[in-house]
């Protein structure tokens, strides 16, 4: 009788002390630390948000000073060197580069992190809600995501800054309220298979209510997918802040962001000023980039399907 | 002597190091002969069959010998191997949905196995296939043909596919698992059918199972699988009455049976082994009633006895059947 | 006899079927995956479902735990309709109800290591458990089921299918359920493992005084558990006896077939064996036939089996059977 000799051999084992398990998550974290090139983008993206930090202690001038004896002269004197401290050189009005690139990488990032953290909360949740409940309530609620993602944002966004006037502020509003909605729809598409897995049927049939279901066992099932669109959504709402700002109706002067800056530094190309583009460009472009392997770096360590 | 296998092995390299999903399997084939490779998952019963056919995964290495009517067909080049299994050697599923393409017409499908193998015209292709699938029993086949797989349920599916597998007039054919996601009704329908085939083509068949009433109803010969090696091979009937072997004696003790009242199952203790870890000896020795000291570290020798009966245990026999 | 803690009274389940390609507004079609099932469960016995897929065993065993709602009927637990419960009423009741499910990893959710998987329903029906009773209790049930106390903090892809199983189990009985539910819970298992897994839930049953439904498609296996046995067929209740009457005296065709169909692992019985093979397919339970819904399938089926259900009859004592054309045979005895 197994029962019997089970227990004789748990007997002798009790004082075994507890092993700790492997979770889902640390197994991942196994898989993303071997992938190369998404731990190059860890560091490159880990590089990028400390010169955004503290990049504004090495600076050698204030972001928003005039040098008035550089204008006219920016192609001799505003040239990058260490010496002058202008490691980047200057901009068109004699501002020091490295100072602006500085605030146009946090505001930048600020963008992308805070698109992203609006769509993983409220799109995870919202998603998962319509989810889960399902029939009309699904119905509704998706619909309502349709109905938003039919207007064209871009063209909306670009009334609102016109007519409230143009403030960082309404730039996050006008990405807050863009970016969940393909995530709703993402979270909502994955919560339909999780919903149907047997152990929400069990907690269902165990009496756990219906909104500890989806905290306890459908968001935690969701967040793999969820992580990697989001760690993917970062640069595209980057891109998408810029364009704007390329347009000129993001970030207004005396602040300014790595579009402006590349908006500013391709229409002074003619001048000979190279470097007012390629700085901004090249932080630009890093970030993206760097956001795009880790992206991809943590779809492969997280996707279930590679098991 | 139809096939003729010996010293099989099946190893896949993994991130985790090499598994040896079969170590050493030997065994042969008469024409006409029904075997039944019993085994619990990870016994290598299915690998044993993808070795042979050449199917196994990329990371999957066969060495040893497979002689098929003379042809080792370890040696043979792909293209020559997909020959011989699309002219000789059939193979049905657990899962028919698997090899039928979804989005193509059943007609169609049957038909290019013939076009292309036997350089039929599709007209005789197709009226072959009607042929088939009326020999498989599928209703009203001159105007269901036409149907896609997933108009049929999955018995009438499991027909098809042995319908599709006949095309060729194989001379063996290889059922993996082919009754498990049946019903017990459709099932009997189904081995009804494997048998009637056997009688009516001579085909020779492979039937890779882990449920011991069907291999009892169907097989002329059993060899058990535990852990990528024989266990016991012999004849049906005295395998059955006479397990010679501590493993088949216990599996055929953990069933239930309908036609008796036991009042406990008789279990084997603990679970199927862990393929990349198994002991230098006997693969069954920790669950094992009679396990003795030398079990762990000697492989146990498959020797004959009673003539066709082959065994590999280092408790002699006398003991297991008493 | 003693009052049943369960009694079903012409339980059915509808589910509303979409044709492809409607408009939204059109009526759904009905499917009538349980047909008004009625039969009483006592205190401490073990009823066993067979019937094939398609049959609406799953259906039920979801009906009676109540994940899928009823369309009609009483479930009568403990006195109580169940089935009129609104849900916040109902979730009180659940604890007394558990269920084990057919796939065991499926059931377990991978992001949560075993012990809180196991202690999820002392979490909901009794939170003012203090942590560490909760964790002595969850020990205690590990230990119970046969699983190393110390594994707690390990998560469901690091066990095997049976001690997955073991893991379900020990879930379902932690709050010490009055009944049981086991929807196919050995089917997915080794051979070798679900001999274990019927043993423990044998000695569960009698050692904690469980009221258990075993629901599976292997005859063999509920007959082995069960004191009696109801056969379904496309959601209808086809025959019911206790267990060893319906092995060997089975009056309806449906069930004389069924039990043809299982096979015996012994060979010598197999070849000697009488078979009676159904032909056909299972009906669409969308448009299910007339009648007596086995007659397109029935070997002895009559014209009048078209016309009208066919009642259940009495025919021993606790043996009742949904067909006037039943006769008893052993289909398992070896005619000489």
């Amino acid at each position: 009788m197994t029962y019997s000799s089970d227990a004789e051999r748990l007997l002798n084992a009790t004082h075994l002390a507890e092993v700790q398990g492997r979770s889902l998550w640390a197994d991942a974290r196994a898989r993303f630390l071997r992938n190369k090139a998404a731990m190059v983008g860890t560091f490159i993206l880990f590089g990028i948000a400390v010169f955004a930090i503290f990049g504004q202690f090495v600076a050698q001038h204030e972001r928003d000073m005039i040098d008035f004896t550089l204008i006219g002269a920016n192609m001799q004197k505003g040239v990058p060197s260490i010496e002058t401290g202008h490691f980047f050189g200057t901009d068109a009005n004699g501002r020091d580069l490295f100072a602006r690139v500085v605030q146009g990488t946090q505001i930048s990032l600020m963008v992308g992190i805070v698109g992203a953290l609006v769509a993983v909360i409220v799109g995870t949740l919202y998603g998962a809600i319509a989810g889960y409940a399902g029939g009309r309530t699904d119905n509704i609620m998706m619909r309502i995501v349709d109905v938003l993602m039919s207007i064209p944002f871009m063209f909306v966004l670009i009334l609102m800054l016109v007519i409230f006037g143009r403030s960082i502020f309404m730039l996050f509003l006008g990405i807050g309220l863009i970016s969940w909605l393909d995530m709703a729809r993402i979270a909502r598409g994955q919560t339909l298979t999780i919903k149907n897995k047997e152990f929400v049927e069990v907690a269902h049939a165990t009496g756990v209510a219906p909104f500890t279901i989806i905290l306890r066992h459908i968001v935690p099932n969701l967040l793999g997918i969820v992580i990697v669109y989001a760690t993917l959504l970062v640069p595209q709402m980057i891109i998408f802040e810029s364009f704007i700002s390329f347009l000129g109706l993001g970030v207004q002067e005396p602040n300014t962001s790595l579009g402006a800056l590349i908006s500013e530094g391709s229409s002074n190309m003619a001048y000979g000023v190279m470097w007012q583009l390629y700085f901004p460009l090249a932080f630009f472009v890093l970030t993206i980039f760097a956001f795009f392997f880790v992206g991809d770096g943590l779809r492969d360590a997280l996707d279930p399907k590679d098991r | 002597m139809l096939l003729d296998i010996d010293n099989l092995r099946v190893t896949f390299s993994t991130a985790d190091g090499d598994v040896n999903a079969v170590n050493g399997v030997s065994f042969q084939l008469d024409q006409r002969e029904t075997l039944a490779i019993v085994g619990e998952s990870g016994s290598g019963k299915s690998q044993t069959a993808f070795a042979l056919m050449g199917l196994l995964a990329r990371n999957g290495r066969a060495t040893g010998q497979v002689r098929f009517d003379g042809t080792d067909l370890l040696s043979l080049t792909p293209a020559k191997m997909n020959k011989v299994r699309s002219n000789q050697i059939g193979m049905i599923f657990q899962d028919p949905m698997t090899s039928l393409n979804p989005y193509i017409r059943i007609s169609e499908q049957m038909a290019e196995v013939l076009t292309l193998h036997k350089g039929m015209s599709k007209k005789d292709a197709i009226a072959e296939s009607i042929r088939m699938l009326d020999a498989v029993k599928i209703p009203d086949a001159r105007n269901r043909i036409r149907s896609f797989p997933h108009e049929f349920s999955g018995g009438m599916r499991q027909r098809i596919m042995i319908a599709m597998s006949l095309l060729c007039r194989p001379r063996l054919l290889i059922a993996d698992e082919p009754t498990t996601a049946l019903d017990v009704t459709v099932q009997a329908q189904i081995m009804q059918l494997l048998a009637d085939i056997r009688d009516d083509f001579g085909t020779a068949i492979i039937l890779i199972t882990h449920d011991l009433g069907v291999v009892a109803g169907f097989c002329d010969r059993t060899l058990v699988l535990y852990g990528g090696q024989i266990m016991e091979d012999g004849p049906t009937d005295p395998v059955f009455a006479d397990p010679s072997h501590p493993y088949t004696k216990g599996l055929l003790r953990a069933v239930p049976r309908l036609d008796r009242d036991d009042d406990e199952l008789l279990t084997i203790a603990g679970e199927p082994p862990d393929m990349s870890r198994l002991p230098q000896g006997c693969p069954f020795t920790a669950r094992c009633a009679y396990v003795q000291n030398t079990c762990a570290h000697i492989p146990p020798e498959l020797a004959t006895f009673d003539g066709n009966r082959r065994r590999a245990c280092h408790v002699p026999k006398s003991e297991v059947s008493a | 006899m003693t009052e049943p803690i369960l009694s079903l009274r012409d339980l059915s389940v509808t589910f509303d079927v979409r044709p492809r390609g409607a408009w939204p507004w059109t009526a759904p079609l009905k499917l009538q995956a349980v047909s008004q099932m009625t039969f009483d469960l006592a205190p401490g016995e073990c009823l066993g479902v067979v019937g094939e897929s398609g049959s609406g065993k799953s259906t039920l065993a979801r009906a009676i735990v109540g994940t899928v709602p009823s369309s009609d009927g009483q479930i009568n637990f403990e006195g109580a309709d169940l089935a009129a419960m609104t849900p916040r009423q109902r979730r009180v009741h659940r604890r007394d109800v558990q269920m084990i499910f057919q796939d065991p990893l499926a059931a377990l959710n991978p992001r949560m290591t075993v012990g809180d998987i196991i202690a999820e329903p002392l979490v909901t029906h009794e939170p003012g458990l203090s942590r560490a009773d909760r964790k002595s209790r969850v020990q205690d049930m590990m230990k119970r089921v046969g699983l190393l106390p110390n594994l707690v903090n390990r998560y469901p892809h690091e066990f095997s299918g049976g001690q997955c199983q073991r893991i379900g189990i020990a879930r379902a009985l932690i709050l010490k359920p009055k009944l049981l539910i086991c929807d196919e819970p050995v089917s997915a298992l080794d051979v070798s493992v679900q001999a274990q897994v019927v043993n423990l839930l044998r000695e569960l049953q009698r050692d904690m005084g469980l009221s258990m439904i075993f629901i599976a498609h292997d005859l063999s296996v509920v007959k082995h558990i069960s004191d009696r046995i109801v056969v379904m067929y496309l959601g209808r209740q086809m025959e019911t006896a206790d267990a060893q009457t319906i092995t060997t005296r089975p009056e309806h065709p449906y069930t004389q077939a069924l039990i043809s169909s299982v096979p015996i692992p012994d060979p010598v019985l197999e070849r000697k064996r009488p078979r009676t093979t159904l032909h056909g397919e299972l009906p669409s339970p969308i448009s299910p036939p007339s009648g007596c819904v086995f007659r397109t399938r029935c070997p002895k089926a009559q014209a009048t089996c078209a016309q009208a259900l066919p009642p259940m009859l009495e025919v021993g004592p606790g043996h009742r059977v949904a067909c006037p054309y039943h006769q008893a045979e052993n289909v398992l005895a070896v005619s000489a």
